[in-house]
């Protein structure tokens, strides 16, 4: 059986600089994966990279085991790759539903769609209570829900999320990865970058340690949090 | 008699003019920010595309029955050279450094007004540009005469369609979504490429109407007509703050409004007797543009975004 997403001796540079310098890793149907590492140890290149945003300049990338790597980045969502960019990047003039229905841009189905933008409601309340309001005024926390309702909207196969605890507060934070959590026990496959590593690796059935552009350690979730080095490294214990 | 009311009609009308080309700055503007100097040509080419479409048609032919081809015709050249612009000269240039293509749409300009003045028939000199004839209209106490109704018709269609287009349709949305945030927007599905062209082609058709209204206004087209009128236009654009395309068409008329008042009544202000008349309009025009950027800087509609990261 082949996985659903394969990614394999990838490598990309920004002109000559090489910022992933040839991993592999796979993603099965059903389970979340996560990548972990510090700054520029190339995690958001590599999720940029499989949308389609950045050319590889080597490696392969298959999903559900066709090459990725020459498809332009707007038909790469059409095929069920979802990618929630770290920072959120939600579209800050047009109020949440706009935004809701964007990430529904290439779908024709108008009862779907609206179908759809309840349950990003019913999954993030505050979102629907403020539908009509313009998405650059939201806290970052609803910023980030909506960034991750956006990317449901178009009823991915692979759901990549960058970064989604970047710079919230602990409570946000435990609320989207509780989120995740509820995402994953209904069958959603995701792709997870963080920097929190512990609250990545508690979740995720695999994970993999990226430090300058490679894979530097792999093994289940939990391995990786109990793993010696992991916690020396990037759980800040002595 | 007073005359305010005319010289409000004829900013009004002037305005409008304004309105119509500057959207196709602001579009574009909005979109790729890039300053598109050859978009005056684009509207001066859309004026001899509606004039050769009248030199086809039979002598003695229903002027009112034609118009409508003239901007079959006009829009068609305009979009036409414009998409060609953004493929040819524009998109290679897409992630150059800002100045490569605003130098590009400056050598475009010249190059435009030049293949003209080169190849179209007799272009050396100002072409008449057929006029509706008869009595103005008295509306309000201003007289308008019948080809100036044209450009208040057309100017308030265009907007209200263009305002239908980009708020409810899909194409719209992406349009949007492209001029917010580029690389998002293709993470969406949409194929911003795509998007890119449209605004160029909306923009071209909005200027070759506006040649239309301008030719029937001033009874002679010409192809050094683009570039006051761009320049113009762009200020307009500016004014009501550059991709906003309401604060285009508000930018226009606006700036219509001032050099028509200037013109009429800047002399009759103590100490201004000089300053007034139309020799003066365009230093008017400019000058309200400066006044407006030290105290709005982003322009009447224009919008400070605060993207909270």
């Amino acid at each position: 059986m082949t996985a659903l997403l394969q990614v394999e001796d990838l490598r990309v540079a920004y002109g000559k600089i090489e910022a992933v310098k040839g991993i592999s890793f796979t993603v099965e149907a059903g389970q979340v994966v996560t990548l972990i590492g510090t700054n520029g140890a190339g995690k958001t290149t590599t999720l940029r990279t499989l949308s389609g945003l950045l050319k590889p300049i080597g490696g392969q990338i298959l999903f559900e085991g066709k090459p990725l790597t020459n498809i332009p980045a707007h038909k790469i969502v059409s095929l069920g790759l979802a990618h929630s960019p770290e920072g959120r990047h939600i579209f800050p003039r047009l109020t949440i539903t706009e935004n809701l229905l964007l990430g529904a841009y290439l779908r024709n189905d108008k009862a779907g769609i609206e179908k759809d933008v309840q349950r990003a409601y019913d999954l993030f309340p505050i979102l629907g209570e403020r539908r009509k309001q313009a998405a650059g005024t939201l806290s970052g926390g609803e910023q980030q829900m909506l960034a991750m309702g956006r990317a449901l909207m178009s009823q991915p196969k692979l759901l990549m999320l960058d970064e989604p605890s970047m710079g919230l507060s602990p409570i946000m934070m435990q609320k989207i990865m509780q989120t995740i959590v509820e995402l994953k026990a209904q069958g959603t496959t995701i792709l997870l970058v963080e920097q929190n590593a512990q609250a990545a690796l508690s979740l995720a059935d695999h994970g993999h340690v990226m430090e300058v552009g490679k894979i530097v350690l792999s093994g289940t979730g939990q391995n990786l949090l109990h793993d010696e080095s992991v916690r020396k490294a990037y759980l800040g214990e002595d | 008699m007073n005359e305010l009311p005319q010289q409000l009609a004829n900013g009004l009308i002037l305005g409008a003019m304004y309105g119509l080309i500057a959207i196709g700055y602001t579009m574009v503007y909005g979109i790729i920010q890039l300053i598109n100097f050859a978009h005056g040509e684009i509207f001066m080419i859309g004026g001899f595309g509606a004039l050769t479409v009248y030199l086809w048609m039979p002598a003695g032919s229903n002027l009112l029955a034609i118009v409508p081809l003239m901007i079959i015709g006009g829009v068609i050249c305009s979009v036409a050279i414009s998409v060609a612009a953004e493929r040819f000269a524009y998109r290679p240039l897409r992630t150059a450094p800002r100045l490569a293509p605003l130098i590009t749409a400056i050598g475009l300009s010249l190059a435009l007004q030049q293949a003209i003045w080169k190849w179209y028939p007799n272009a050396t000199k100002d072409h008449p540009f057929p006029q509706f004839k008869g009595d103005a209209f008295d509306i309000l106490g201003a007289n308008i005469q019948r080809g100036d109704l044209f450009v208040l018709i057309a100017a308030p269609v265009c907007m209200i369609a263009l305002g239908l287009f980009v708020s409810k349709t899909r194409s719209g949305r992406g349009m949007q979504a492209t001029s917010q945030d580029p690389d998002t927007a293709k993470l969406m599905g949409i194929n911003t490429d795509r998007i890119i062209v449209m605004a160029f082609a909306i923009g071209a058709a909005f200027a070759a109407v506006a040649a239309v209204a301008y030719g029937l206004k001033n009874g002679q087209i010409g192809f050094r007509m683009g570039f006051i009128m761009g320049l113009k236009a762009f200020t307009a654009a500016v004014l009501g703050g550059i991709g906003n395309i309401y604060g285009a068409m508000l930018g226009g008329v606006v700036l219509g409004v001032a050099e028509s008042l200037a013109t009429g009544y800047m002399s009759d202000v103590p100490g201004m007797d000089l300053f007034g008349g139309g020799a003066w309009k365009d230093v008017w025009a400019f000058v309200l543009l400066i006044i407006v950027l030290l105290l709005r800087p982003q322009g009447l509609l224009g919008e400070r975004v605060a993207d909270r990261a």
